[in-house]
């Protein structure tokens, strides 16, 4: 770990990387002793990267969890009571009952989208969050995360691509634990860097410890500042390692023993610790300050959690739809002129331009260049039949030929990349 | 409100008269965008092209890159953007380009769309629609009625409309609902039908079924081109003497129990018309109803007129045997009418 950071936030990564293992402590004792209705997931061993990517928003931006980002909920202002309540099915809790674990959110306030069970259909949604965002300049990035397992679904291809094509400012951390329940990653991907699967996007990427937290927030930083700036969407993939089971009721006994006697020696929290001791950022007492602070909030909290009521049956009946103004006044606030969206100034002609083809729609390639950008000539890359088989049209045929040819070529310049400018 | 008619090279929709299904559906994207720059549009080739069927045609040219999003072939995606929007303010109005694709996104639809107010109080204020629907030999990808699986899907609001004016009115409602409505548009009627749409601003209401035709002797409930269908047969049968009353449901869910009740219960008699398969069809929630509610005012079983529980077949010769047609539904009526 590299000192890089200003003493007020390695204290606070500190403070939530305790806190969000103290909650989940908590959680457990809470299972054991039968209060939490439905299952409990642990992120033992993966606090760095839920409390490192979440601490590089700022108070604007947007977040959408999975089911192990109790760190990032804590980071972005969600009080433990609320998550205590939530897996209690209490009715003070975000949902009132109506759902379990992480899946609430908060639209007014904290900018968190809920997630549901189905993995990578957040990935669409932050995209929309994240190009809703640009377009009202608002000027906020949105993230969310994804597993290893979960990056094999459909909806993370159409997202993640959806969200490279609009350039959308959005970063994507995907969070490699080796486990998707009982499969380990190797008979998942056949990559041996999730990383890479950015490739496909055209999307920059980074790699990072995922149990160093510096390095998490640091990267997650960079990733978010870029993102913002317009640079398009990020995908970072934080290595680590689920150390419980999927759940509570899960011993992972599929999972090697060395595999996780080396991964407990990396403990995030003990390492971060050995770092802050080292560099005389932390000391005994302040440890022992921050451990208390805890314990007396935690003991509060769960006090209030377990003392809040069930829902009454009939509440299941409510809640189905919006009613109306009275129940949600929705508004768009926009952060830039309206009447740069708004006819005359948003009008536009309705052509597509490709580079070295005319003008786009109507123009019958009729001012067409003979060369195809800076490749070859026109008449190579397409061919008289091309030609003629369009009947004097050939614009767009031909221009689809001479990509898909230039692709084949090694150590060119990516013509899609060229493309997507 | 500002005129959308742009008259001049940015926007050639003009705004009322005597309009084709389709023009009302383009005047009413077209008006709401004009009205409220919270809404948008997106769908595949929706930009630029103006649509598969010319729907969004000069809506770029008016609104922008911005407003007016031409997308890759990726439903789950365009629906789970539109689904973020929705969250941060915007009014999204997504297309289909057939509604047969609607099931790409289905996890997105009813997942997350659906169950956002009720589980964690957040509102998507969302429009998806796409034309649908067979009669037009597209086969069994590109004619689907795919209503019912998300009439059965609390959360959402089903409307499928069968006149201009009622397209026009019910979508310019649907953008401004707070729900995410789902909005179905047979394509059958596109360029088929006409009828006269207001100049001025106005909504039809959600939820709300219409009387097309009074009539005494029994009760045909049909929605969509089977409304049309019906119609047709209904003045077939008043040749015969019987008078049917014919009920344009107009929105599916929430369905307008009212409106059934209150003409079976002056009928006596109810037959149900829908080009969607028959099992699980709306028929049987119909039956159901008036099982419930209207037991005794029952002199004769209810009926269905339904396609074919079988998938939309290509050849228009299979086609037209799977699909309801006014003869089909004169016969059906008439055996009714005498029971």
């Amino acid at each position: 770990m590299k000192k890089e950071l200003t003493r007020r936030q390695y204290m606070d990564l500190y403070y939530y990387m305790r806190l969000n293992r103290a909650v989940e402590d908590m959680m457990v004792k809470l299972f054991r002793q039968n209060k939490i209705v439905g299952g409990l997931y642990s992120s033992l061993g993966q606090e760095a990267i839920s409390v490192g990517t979440a601490y590089a928003l700022e108070k604007k931006d947007w977040l959408a969890p999975m089911i192990r980002n109790i760190g990032a909920l804590l980071v972005k202002g969600v009080r433990p009571r609320d998550i205590f309540m939530q897996h209690m099915a209490k009715y003070d809790s975000p949902t009132k009952g109506k759902d379990g674990t992480s899946h609430f959110g908060d639209l007014d306030d904290l900018h968190i989208v809920s997630p549901i069970s189905m993995l990578g259909d957040l990935i669409p949604v932050m995209t929309g969050v994240a190009m809703a965002g640009r377009y009202l300049g608002q000027k906020t990035v949105a993230m969310t995360w994804i597993g290893d397992g979960g990056s094999s679904t459909g909806v993370f291809h159409e997202g993640l691509n959806f969200a490279a094509t609009q350039k959308a400012p959005f970063v994507l951390i995907l969070e490699n634990n080796l486990w998707a329940y009982s499969t380990p990653v190797r008979k998942q991907v056949p990559l041996e860097n999730l990383a890479d699967r950015a490739k496909a996007y055209g999307i920059d990427s980074y790699i990072v410890d995922g149990n160093d937290i510096v390095a998490v927030y640091s990267t997650a930083k960079e990733a978010v500042e870029r993102a913002r700036a317009g640079e398009g969407p990020i995908l970072i993939e934080a290595k680590s390692f689920r150390r419980m089971g999927h759940a509570q009721h899960d011993p992972a006994e599929y999972v090697p023993k060395e595999m996780r006697a080396y991964w407990e020696a990396r403990d995030p929290v003990a390492l971060y610790e050995r770092f802050l001791l080292g560099e005389k950022l932390l000391d005994a007492k302040n440890k022992e300050e921050i451990e208390d602070k805890i314990d007396t909030l935690l003991a509060a909290e769960r006090e209030f959690a377990e003392h809040s009521p069930m829902p009454p049956p009939e509440f299941a009946e409510t809640g189905v739809y919006c009613t109306g103004d009275d129940c949600h006044k929705i508004r768009a606030k926009w952060e830039r002129p309206i009447a740069e969206v708004t006819p005359p100034r948003a009008s536009v002609k309705g052509v597509w331009t490709v580079p070295g083809f005319g003008s786009g729609k109507g123009s019958g390639g009729a001012n067409a260049p003979i060369h195809f950008g800076d490749t070859q000539p026109a008449e190579h890359a397409a061919g008289d039949d091309a030609k003629s088989a369009n009947g004097g049209k050939p614009a767009a045929k031909m221009a689809t030929k001479a990509t898909s040819k230039k692709n084949v070529k090694p150590g060119t310049p990516s013509a899609s990349k060229k493309a997507r400018r | 409100m500002p005129k959308p008619n742009g008259a001049g090279p940015n926007g050639s929709v003009s705004n009322g008269g005597q309009v084709t299904f389709l023009e009302a559906i383009k005047q009413a994207m077209f008006e709401e965008m004009e009205r409220d720059p919270a809404v948008i549009l997106m769908g595949e080739d929706v930009g630029v092209y103006g649509g598969a069927f010319k729907t969004s045609e000069g809506l770029l040219e008016r609104f922008g890159w911005e407003r007016v999003i031409d997308t890759p072939i990726s439903e789950s995606a365009i629906i789970g953007a539109a689904c973020g929007m929705s969250y941060c303010g915007l009014r999204p109005i997504c297309e289909m380009q057939f509604i047969d694709f609607i099931v790409c996104a289905f996890n997105q639809i009813t997942n997350f769309v659906a169950k956002g107010h009720y589980l964690w109080n957040a509102p998507a204020p969302m429009v998806i629609r796409g034309p649908s629907g067979g009669g037009v030999h597209g086969g069994p990808f590109h004619s689907a009625n795919p209503e019912m699986y998300f009439v059965h899907t609390p959360g959402l609001k089903v409307i499928y409309p069968s006149t201009p004016y009622d397209a026009k009115g019910l979508l310019k409602a649907a953008v401004r609902d707070n729900n995410p409505v789902l909005f179905f548009e047979h394509k059958f009627l596109y360029r088929r039908i006409k009828g006269e749409v207001p100049t001025e601003d106005y909504t039809v209401p959600i939820g709300k079924a219409v009387v097309r035709r009074e009539g005494k002797h029994l009760t045909i409930i049909s929605y969509a081109a089977m409304m049309h269908t019906s119609l047709e047969a209904a003045e077939a049968l008043a040749e015969e003497g019987i008078e049917a009353e014919v009920i344009d449901l107009r929105t599916l869910l929430p369905l307008d129990e009212e409106t059934i009740l209150n003409s079976v219960k002056k009928t006596n008699k109810c037959l149900v018309v829908h080009e969607d398969t028959r099992t699980g069809g709306i028929a049987g929630e119909i039956a159901a109803i008036l099982f419930e509610k209207a037991f005794d005012d029952l002199d004769g079983p209810l009926v269905r007129v339904t396609s074919l529980d079988t998938p939309v077949p290509y050849a228009p010769t299979l086609e037209e045997h799977f699909l309801p047609n006014a003869k089909k539904v004169f016969s059906a009526a008439k055996e009714l009418a005498r029971y």
